[in-house]
């Protein structure tokens, strides 16, 4: 190799990072304009004027409270199946793997479809405690289906990153299955965890395609956003999308927040 | 008093077979062999983390074989010593005798009584993390102990330290075992560390114990040519036997006093083994001419490997006799040693 060849390798070529510059901004941009151009074009007489909007707030009341109960009923039983997952290896824990990605490749109205044979009025359940249909449960349940893997995901990969010795190091100092799970494993992992809930909430409130189908009324904001549009169009639907989005950003921005920071204090031991 | 039957198990690349070990309230035994023999398995057998395909576990006549972890009272400390790094020292202290029922107040005077005992008082509100490798190992110790164990199972709790500290590790580890009563139970493959600190050694290869014995006792009678070998011993030599006193090694006829019929190997110390320029008279009723091979050094020391037709010895000798014998490669000499100074076994 020549001296220069050796000069030109060591500089490198400029037009590989140029060109990975360039693709990823077209990611961004993808992402950044339409919601900056949506909020940007908004006056904010025409937000307050949503916000005053008895319609509109009282769909974002429900879509936030229908979104916290799957959340929360997906924390209750997906935290446990979590830790199963990541700790124990059984005939068929690949398969349910699989199954429990299954929501995120389902197109979600069939999946609200798919729901209403389990839920609907004319299925066991439905004939059993009366239909779930147009109901705020009915909406928690389309909610939770299509978003229970963000958060079993992400808490089995916080479970597998607490290092096994410390749970069994705990079973010896005399802590049963049970105490080791609550003083070492949830304590060890909260944060992924919490990045699940976060994940989990955020899907269930900007769920559309499952929750329609379930529920037309009473109106999530998503619905209602649809509703609008369809009926009066852009201009009309306009103010409620961009409060809907305001929404989303700030909580996830908070509590995105909130888990670095704490993720910072435990790394310094302090 | 703890006893292990029989204990056996299969897990992937090699298994336990028929270890049976016998464990003295309050003694320190080391359970001594090379990396990958199953040491680490063994402890978690002990301590409840793995069942054994078959065997017994137990502890004063009671089986525990079937007993969870949490109801046998035997403490691990592991070789990264698996600190809870998200509690303070005093929490990860307390956390045993919490779990055991006590209640705060009670586990709070246990962790200063204890912090006090192993000497990490001031540490009792720093994190984990925070702390040197030495004040983690005693942060464990104290962990474990706090418990009150039947026995504090150690796992290879010097091997990630360097050279300087594990010395110092080391005697620690001894004054704490001293200080609290307790048996320990240390797997490791480092024999120092076993001679130094073991009240009695197992040796273990190839998945079963070979040997149990007093580290003395092991270096005078090493069971097998193979845990001789692992001792790092020479001159371990097959022999036949002839006659009383007298065995054949490599068509050599060798005289030891203990030799019979059941002697199949013989071990000559090196120090034992005297190298001179010319033969003489003496009580000692082995001498062989014999032809330098080559030679190493050994700490100060010098092993000379001489050759005496078929039969190979090593003599560790002063780096002045070296010089005065004239050693070189293909001289000659004669190497003598007592009868006496023949093991057999």
């Amino acid at each position: 190799m020549s001296v220069d060849q050796v000069r030109r390798h060591g500089r490198g070529s400029p037009w590989f990072g140029l060109i990975m510059a360039l693709l990823g901004s077209c990611v961004l941009l993808l992402i950044v304009a339409p919601l900056l151009g949506l909020v940007l074009s908004s006056s904010s007489p025409e937000i307050l004027g949503a916000l005053r909007d008895e319609e509109v707030t009282a769909s974002i009341r429900l879509t936030l409270a229908a979104a916290l109960a799957a959340a929360a009923a997906g924390t209750l039983t997906g935290v446990p199946l979590a830790y199963v997952l990541a700790r124990r290896r059984f005939p068929g824990r690949s398969a349910l793997l699989a199954v429990i990605d299954l929501p995120i490749i389902i197109p979600h109205s069939a999946a609200g479809i798919a729901l209403l044979t389990l839920i609907g009025r004319r299925s066991i359940l439905g004939s059993a405690f009366g239909s779930f249909v147009g109901t705020f449960q009915g909406i928690a349940v389309a909610m939770a289906f299509v978003s229970m893997p963000f958060l079993v995901n992400a808490a089995r990969a916080g479970f597998e990153a607490v290092p096994e010795r410390l749970e069994k190091a705990a079973r010896t100092l005399g802590a049963s299955p049970a105490r080791v799970f609550f003083t070492i494993s949830v304590p060890m992992a909260w944060r992924d965890i919490l990045s699940g809930v976060i994940l989990m909430w955020a899907r269930g409130i900007s769920e559309f395609g499952a929750v329609v189908i379930i529920a037309y009324h009473p109106m999530t904001t998503p619905v209602l956003v649809f509703e609008r549009f369809n009926d009066y169009g852009l201009a009309y639907a306009r103010s409620a999308a961009v409060v809907l989005i305001l929404i989303c950003v700030t909580i996830f921005a908070v509590l995105r927040f909130v888990a670095r920071t704490r993720r910072g204090e435990a790394a310094r031991g302090a | 008093m703890l006893e292990l039957r029989n204990i056996s198990r299969r897990l992937g690349e090699f298994s336990l077979t028929d270890v049976n070990l016998r464990l003295a309230a309050g003694e320190y035994f080391v359970l001594l062999g090379p990396s990958g023999v199953g040491k680490t398995v063994l402890l978690e057998i002990v301590a409840g983390l793995m069942r054994p395909d078959s065997g017994r576990i137990v502890w004063q006549d009671v089986d525990i074989t079937d007993a969870p972890p949490e109801a046998r009272g035997f403490a691990v400390v592991y070789q990264d010593y698996a600190l809870f790094p998200h509690m303070s020292v005093a929490r990860n202290i307390a956390y045993g005798p919490l779990a055991q029922g006590l209640g705060r107040r009670e586990a709070a005077s246990s962790t200063r009584e204890i912090a006090e005992q192993v000497d990490i008082a001031d540490l009792l509100g720093r994190r984990p993390p925070s702390l040197s490798g030495g004040e983690q190992q005693r942060v464990a110790l104290a962990r474990a102990l706090a418990t009150r164990p039947r026995a504090l199972l150690l796992d290879e709790p010097l091997c990630s330290v360097d050279a300087n500290l594990r010395a110092r590790l080391r005697k620690e580890l001894k004054r704490i075992h001293n200080d609290s009563g307790t048996t320990f139970l240390h797997v490791t493959h480092d024999t120092d560390e076993a001679l130094y600190l073991a009240d009695r050694v197992g040796v273990m290869l190839g998945g079963t114990v070979r040997q149990v014995g007093a580290s003395e006792e092991l270096f005078r009678r090493p069971s097998d040519p193979d845990v001789a070998a692992f001792l790092g011993m020479r001159n371990i030599l097959p022999v036949t036997f002839v006659r009383p006193g007298v065995c054949s090694a490599q068509g050599v006829e060798v005289h030891a006093v203990a030799a019979d019929e059941g002697t199949s190997f013989i071990w000559i110390r090196p120090e034992e083994v005297l190298l001179s320029r010319q033969a003489f008279d003496s009580s000692a009723r082995n001498q062989f001419r014999c032809e330098v091979r080559e030679w190493e050094y050994v700490g100060s020391l010098l092993a000379v490997h001489v050759a005496s037709e078929e039969l190979g010895l090593t003599a560790l000798i002063t780096h002045e006799s070296f010089k005065t014998l004239r050693v070189q490669a293909g001289a000659e000499l004669y190497c003598t040693f007592k009868s006496s100074a023949v093991h057999c076994f």
